[in-house]
């Protein structure tokens, strides 16, 4: 689909004053968001300069975050944040492939915009919604129906051990599966409708079932979208905050177990900055923040590495066939 | 059509200059008496002309720190400035008490309809995760005849920084030593155990849809949302339960130990008085000492003493508890000291002068 610069017309073009100006105008707001991104970076790193001298790596990696004795630790956060968007990964990728699917090669014709339309509107309700629907009927569901027998056949595990007291990384990690669900889909939905039919009518001629021509043809033909669908999930749940703290219980500890409270990143700052105790408080949220930004890069850094890896693998053709 | 609005306009902006003459006094700070400080603005505005009041509830340490900063003419804090606070404002501040606050033990004990009581070792203890079952034997000695479950105890506080939170742990600092060593007085803190609830409503929300749990709310919202509140031990032993009388019994017996020349920057939890709430807090708005502007001095001041004296009969049905009367002329003494350049600024009004 790549489209052909069209260098000839630029070379044929006459340098003249206005195009030049053109140019460095355009120039100059390109220039502006890298600015901007290193601006944002310097003016965290300035502010939250008193921790990082006092603390130094050990504010990654200590559980402490006591405002009266002035000591911070984020590793709780840190991981809090990492923990609940890969959960919230975990539910929701499949679910939302699933929907791009169906839509794009099972369902009947007439169902696909109703349905689309209304995974769409999931990304139209607001996040404290979310986050009360979370605490009115999501966790006592939870509570009554689903822990129990969690507990019952896996509670031997680290990551469903422990007491289940409501607020938890699992009701968290639901309604972040929810919230981003709607973005994975309707991306992954796009990339599938723009898979050439040829690549299903060869699968189908060779004999492949429906299901086959879609696990071997459609799915590889597109994996480079789909990847960058997800990429997209995560981010939006990395920086989540209301919804999420309204439900993961804002507890500054460390936890394999789904059902056990913990603590995000933005959450930490969503609830703190109003009322600082001091300015060394102030210093270490504005670390977090930075730290939630450099998490957020790396993150995205990450993903587009695999993005292009996926995409070099696709190019080369279908492999499955 | 074109012209009346025209007309309109001009007479909006001729009205808007003639407003040279209005005094305008900005303020900014703590949030949990921003009810009752904008009741009190509406109704100060449209009965008087010439004093437009602003303010806006940005948090007790954001109002501190604009008052230091000098961009409002007066701020409003949940806790009093500390020593550090005064000396970069050179202690160019009087603390001026206008209602009461007072936080109580809130929870969710199915079939227990009888007001369960606690005594400050057992709340210390719960919220250290020392006490772990609501059958506990502590509390059950002091609860007789309420059928107590023996479920676990979830404790529930404020994830958000909050003078609720510094009244609260301030109580605890005072009644159990482990308390003030382990955790301290803060409005954040770290906490022994619990779940973490942002403000009032999200202490609520949380206690309400867990079975077994305790958590500590302002008083007027546990009124206004008519919740189980506990009753608590004061120091002369009797149990007593969270009312906006209550609250005000904590100031008339506190000002025994303030005496007439204190600055009012008093802790009010774990006070004297038989009839006495014991987790009760005075708010204040921050005013200086020195202003540069008579007009807006007077005006400022002429506000505060209708609102200490008048406005404060709105306080109880918002769910804040007025301070007692006898503690008015302690606080006109102290505006009557208010200066602009060399020269006090108000006098109370002569019916106040007995």
């Amino acid at each position: 689909m790549a489209q052909r610069r069209p260098e000839a017309l630029i070379s044929r073009a006459t340098d003249s004053a206005g195009d030049i100006i053109f140019q460095g105008i355009l120039t100059a707001f390109a220039a502006v968001i890298p600015l901007l991104l290193l601006g944002l970076l310097v003016q965290l790193a300035i502010s939250a300069w008193p921790t990082i001298e006092a603390f130094g790596l050990e504010f990654l990696v200590s559980t402490t975050w006591d405002p009266v004795a002035d000591i911070y630790g984020a590793a709780p956060m840190i991981f809090g944040t990492v923990f609940s968007s890969l959960l919230a990964l975990i539910l929701a990728v499949p679910l939302a492939l699933g929907v791009a699917i169906y839509l794009t090669e099972f369902s009947p014709p007439w169902l696909r915009t109703p349905i689309s339309t209304l995974v769409e509107l999931l990304a139209a309700i607001p996040s404290v919604v979310y986050g009360l629907w979370g605490i009115f009927v999501l966790i006592p569901l939870l509570r009554a129906y689903v822990v129990p027998p969690l507990q019952a056949t896996l509670g031997w595990t680290p990551f469903f051990s422990g007491t289940f007291q409501g607020n938890s990384m699992i009701a968290a990690a639901i309604i972040l599966a929810i919230m981003i669900l709607p973005y994975i889909s309707s991306v992954s939905r796009e990339v599938l409708l723009a898979v050439p039919n040829s690549q299903r009518e060869a699968a189908l001629a060779l004999g492949a079932t429906r299901w086959e021509a879609v696990w071997t043809a459609v799915l590889p033909y597109g994996k480079a979208g789909i990847v960058g669908a997800v990429v997209l999930g995560l981010g939006r749940a990395l920086g989540e905050t209301m919804a999420v703290t309204m439900v993961i219980g804002n507890r500054h500890d460390l936890s394999l177990s789904v059902l056990e409270p913990g603590y995000t990143m933005a959450a930490t700052l969503a609830n703190e900055f109003q009322e600082l105790s001091s300015a060394f408080h102030r210093a270490a949220l504005f670390e977090i923040g930075l730290l939630l930004f450099v998490v957020t890069i790396l993150v995205n850094a990450a993903a587009r590495l695999l993005v292009w890896r996926v995409a070099r693998g696709s190019s080369a053709g279908s492999r499955a066939l | 059509m074109k012209t009346m609005t025209k007309l309109a306009i001009a007479t909006a902006f001729l009205a808007a200059c003639e407003g040279g003459s209005t005094v305008l006094l900005n303020g900014a700070g703590a949030t949990f008496p921003n009810l009752i400080y904008q009741q009190w603005i509406i109704t100060y505005n449209q009965m008087t002309d010439g004093v437009e009041l602003n303010y806006q509830s940005i948090g007790s340490g954001g109002g501190i720190r604009q008052f230091t900063d000098g961009t409002v003419d007066f701020a409003a804090s949940d806790a009093p400035m500390s020593e550090q606070e005064l000396a970069a404002v050179n202690g160019n501040v009087i603390h001026v008490p206008t209602v009461l606050g007072a936080v109580v033990p809130t929870y969710n004990l199915e079939g227990v309809t009888e007001r369960v009581r606690f005594t400050p070792e057992v709340l210390a203890d719960i919220f250290l995760g020392k006490i772990t079952k609501w059958n506990d034997a502590r509390i059950a000695s002091v609860n007789a005849g309420v059928s107590l479950p023996g479920t676990d105890i979830v404790v529930v506080h404020r994830s958000d920084g909050s003078g609720t939170t510094f009244i609260w742990t301030e109580y605890l600092s005072k009644v159990s030593g482990e308390w003030k060593s382990r955790v301290g007085t803060g409005k954040s803190v770290n906490w022994p155990v619990g779940l973490g609830g942002r403000g009032n409503e999200g202490v609520t929300a949380t206690v309400r849809q867990t079975p077994g749990a305790i958590g500590y709310v302002e008083l007027g919202y546990a009124l206004l949302n008519n919740l189980p509140a506990g009753h608590v031990r004061n120091r002369a032993g009797n149990f007593i339960e969270p009312t906006i009388e209550s609250v005000t019994a904590a100031a008339a017996g506190a000002m025994d130990e303030m005496g007439p020349d204190t600055d009012f920057r008093v802790s009010l939890t774990d006070p004297a008085g038989a009839n006495a709430y014991p987790i009760a807090s005075f708010t204040w708005l921050l005013i200086r000492r020195e202003y540069e502007d008579a007009a807006k001095a007077d005006a400022l001041l002429d506000f505060i003493w209708w609102a200490l004296t008048e406005g404060d009969e709105k306080a109880p049905e918002l769910g804040y508890a007025p301070i007692p009367g006898q503690l008015t002329p302690w606080i006109a003494d102290r505006m009557e000291t208010i200066t602009v350049a060399g020269e006090s600024v108000w006098q109370r009004p002569a019916s106040a002068v007995e």
